[in-house]
């Protein structure tokens, strides 16, 4: 069962919630989709770290077989290649890895190599396997790091292997409704909305709504940082008919837990209570809509 | 034009209210929201007039004319982004799509074209010799450095004579930030006193020191963690950045944004707090010295 | 020697246009015919990598040097292959700063900024 969590934009929440429902369950895993800015990691501190480095392929060029004309400069739509005093100029952090003037280069000089764009931890942090996506910085996209974690995950939980619906994951995902977010949500199961009681946050919440109900995935919001008054979010899903998994109220204490990165189910009772009902939802939530959509 | 530039590293520090009492303290004449995934400035600084709308490309997207198509497999085997798919018949996936134009290349039949796809949509607002300069991202077209640039440009060209300009940036360290941080006079960071915003906010400072920008912090929200604000200041002690005050939690803060106002427009403990820091930037910006 | 300017306009007493990637127009100037071209710069709808596209295509036209405000990292790496030497105008029009550089009066461009890295997509 795959849950990611999103929100329209960072400081909601996202981490939080993603952090402390996989804390909450007996044996899960958590994966850090945020590659620009992971943070996960910083809470669950896992241990017995097993790294991998992430490569995408990037083009080299054999100067002996050059001619000089340019065909690939001219293809390129990132403009990526120059071509200047008999020399072709490569700019690696602009390639796409699209492989098109390789396949163009009518003398074969162009062939691929590899190039890291950064890398994919794997930890333990109790029961829950940690998975980190981290992007060097300056790199132009993340996807395929995403991409690796996703792919890392599915190959570990192959159906049969154990029962895979009772495997938890949850997917912690980058802000905003960019493509990286959309690769991040293709395979899960159920979107998990996190959204501040403020107009910023309906704005936000909206948008990314849009973009859940587009992959027409099951969505749910976990309403955060809830204070006394009016919550213009809350109303948002009422009017727009989204079902509210559950309002976690504007609180010191797990402000405080937060910002020195600790994980609230595993220092508080109220914590732990307050996220394993919020867990029941969204398991009941998971399987009423497989059974609707079967 | 003096442009002032605040990012936070990360979103939700609370970057566009921290702007937006900016603006409404100096009365600027030039702004702009620079956060084109999920602009909010625009809820809370008041525009009466409509603005001038435009859509903005970004790279063309492939599309393939099923007349032509003789089903060959070729862009779909050639394609490394997965953004052919094959049902009934070849279709282009608008959001794998990352206009490479493999498909293009390889397709015999001259089935495939690349089109131009618009991105996002540029808003300009003038009215009141007051010029606000946004724009939105459409879901899915990828962080765009590009449409940042036109932001900021659009802002340029339609108030050439303000002495100074208030601009919101993009969160995150990637190439949205990178565009904002370009030709500004000087940043200021929000940062967030937790163990995570703490680390964002080093690379945040660490990427603006790459562009010779003067740097100033401030701290939102201090005393929801008292001790990793204490860590910040020293942090910017150490590192010779410039200090210019903590802005407290505040109840009364989302109220006011609630209600489409800035906490400068109301009378409240963060108000204040905002009107201090708002003083040392100008003063650091236009006197220079610390 | 051929010199290459960003310009807003299409003449030669426009203004120096501020990016040299995106600017809409290349000013070609002749020291030896003493005649100037315009070329229309095909990189500023680029999505992104706009520097190296337009440092392409001054090196095409067999540029030696180029005067502009500013420069992008990518573009200057172009251009220092092209051997092209580049020097940093002032605030006057283009041909003011063709006199300027001719006159010896215009320094090398030594800050080179990061580049933008539009990416789109």
């Amino acid at each position: 069962m795959r849950i990611a969590v999103l929100s329209g934009k960072g400081g909601t929440g996202k981490t939080m919630v993603s952090v402390n429902l996989s804390a909450a369950t007996k044996k899960s895993t958590y994966i850090d989709c945020d590659v620009e800015e992971p943070n996960g990691h910083l809470f669950f501190k896992p241990v017995g770290i097993n790294e991998e480095e992430v490569s995408v392929l990037i083009p080299e060029v054999d100067k002996e077989f050059c001619n000089g004309c340019k065909k690939c400069v001219d293809f390129c739509k990132f403009n990526a290649l120059a071509y200047v005093k008999d020399s072709l100029i490569i700019f690696e952090d602009i390639c796409h890895s699209c492989g098109g003037c390789v396949l163009l280069c009518p003398e074969k000089a162009l062939t691929e190599k590899e190039k890291v764009i950064g890398m994919v931890q794997k930890g333990m942090s109790d029961q829950v396997e940690v998975f980190t996506g981290i992007l060097n910085p300056g790199e132009p996209s993340g996807v395929p790091i995403i991409n690796r974690l996703l792919d890392e995950n599915k190959s570990e939980n192959k159906p049969g292997n154990k029962s895979e619906s009772e495997q938890m994951t949850f997917i912690d995902c980058p802000p905003g409704s960019a493509c990286i977010v959309m690769e991040s949500i293709k395979d899960a199961d159920y979107c998990i909305l996190v959204a501040e009681p403020t107009l910023f946050g309906v704005y936000n919440l909206n948008m990314v709504y849009e973009l859940v109900t587009l992959f027409n995935k099951p969505v749910g919001v976990v309403l955060n940082k809830c204070l006394e008054g009016e919550n213009p979010a809350e109303k948002f899903c009422l009017e727009k008919g989204i079902n509210v998994l559950t309002r976690i109220p504007f609180d010191k204490e797990l402000g405080l837990l937060n910002s020195n990165a600790e994980i609230a189910v595993r220092k508080s009772e109220k914590y732990r209570t307050i996220f394993t009902s919020l867990l029941d939802t969204v398991k009941k939530e998971v399987h009423h809509e497989t059974a609707f959509n079967s | 034009m003096k442009q002032l530039l605040i990012l936070s590293g990360k979103g939700g520090t609370g970057k566009t209210t921290i702007a937006s009492a900016f603006i409404k303290l100096n009365g600027a004449k030039a702004y702009a929201d620079c956060d084109v995934d999920a602009p909010n400035l625009h809820l809370i600084t008041k525009q009466i007039s409509e603005p001038k709308k435009e859509d903005y490309y970004g790279l063309p997207k492939a599309e393939i004319n099923t007349d032509l198509c003789i089903e060959c497999d070729q862009c779909r085997q050639n394609c490394r982004f997965e953004a052919i798919l094959k049902d009934e018949k070849y279709e282009v996936d608008y959001y794998a799509c990352e206009g490479c134009g493999v498909c293009e290349l390889v397709c015999p039949e001259g089935a495939v074209a690349l089109k131009p796809a618009a991105a996002g949509e540029l808003m300009l607002y003038a009215s009141e010799g007051e010029v606000f300069s946004t724009a939105q991202l459409k879901m899915g077209s990828g962080n765009s450095g590009k449409l940042v640039t036109e932001v900021k440009k659009q802002m340029k060209t339609a108030s050439k004579n303000a002495e100074f300009a208030i601009i919101d940036g993009s969160p995150g360290m990637g190439c949205p930030v990178i565009a904002s941080l370009s030709g500004v006079d000087m940043v200021l960071v929000v940062a967030e006193p937790s163990i995570s915003g703490i680390s964002d906010m080093v690379r945040i400072i660490n990427t603006a020191a790459n562009f010779g920008v003067r740097i100033a912090v401030c701290i939102n929200k201090y005393d929801t963690n008292t001790e990793n604000s204490e860590k910040i200041e020293s942090f910017c002690k150490e590192h010779r950045l410039s200090f210019l005050g903590r802005i407290p939690f505040d109840v009364d803060a989302v109220e006011a944004i609630n209600n489409g106002r800035t906490i400068v427009d109301i009378d409240c403990t963060s108000g204040e707090a905002v009107k201090a820091v708002y003083d040392r930037t100008l003063k650091l910006l236009f006197e220079g010295g610390g | 020697m051929i010199i290459a300017v960003p310009v807003d306009e299409k003449n030669i007493k426009s203004r120096v246009c501020v990016s040299f990637g995106r600017t809409p127009y290349f000013l070609i100037y002749d020291t030896d015919s003493k005649e100037d071209k315009i070329l229309d710069n095909s990189a500023a709808a680029s999505a992104g990598g706009a520097g190296i596209k337009a440092a392409q295509l001054i090196a095409d036209n067999k540029a030696n040097i180029l005067l502009t405000p500013r420069l992008g990292e990518k573009a200057a790496d172009v251009l220092k292959a092209a051997k092209i030497a580049i020097y940093k105008t002032t605030n006057a029009s283009a041909k003011e700063n063709i006199d300027a550089f001719i006159a010896g009066k215009l320094s090398l461009l030594d800050e080179i900024h990061k580049g933008f890295h539009g990416h789109g997509g």
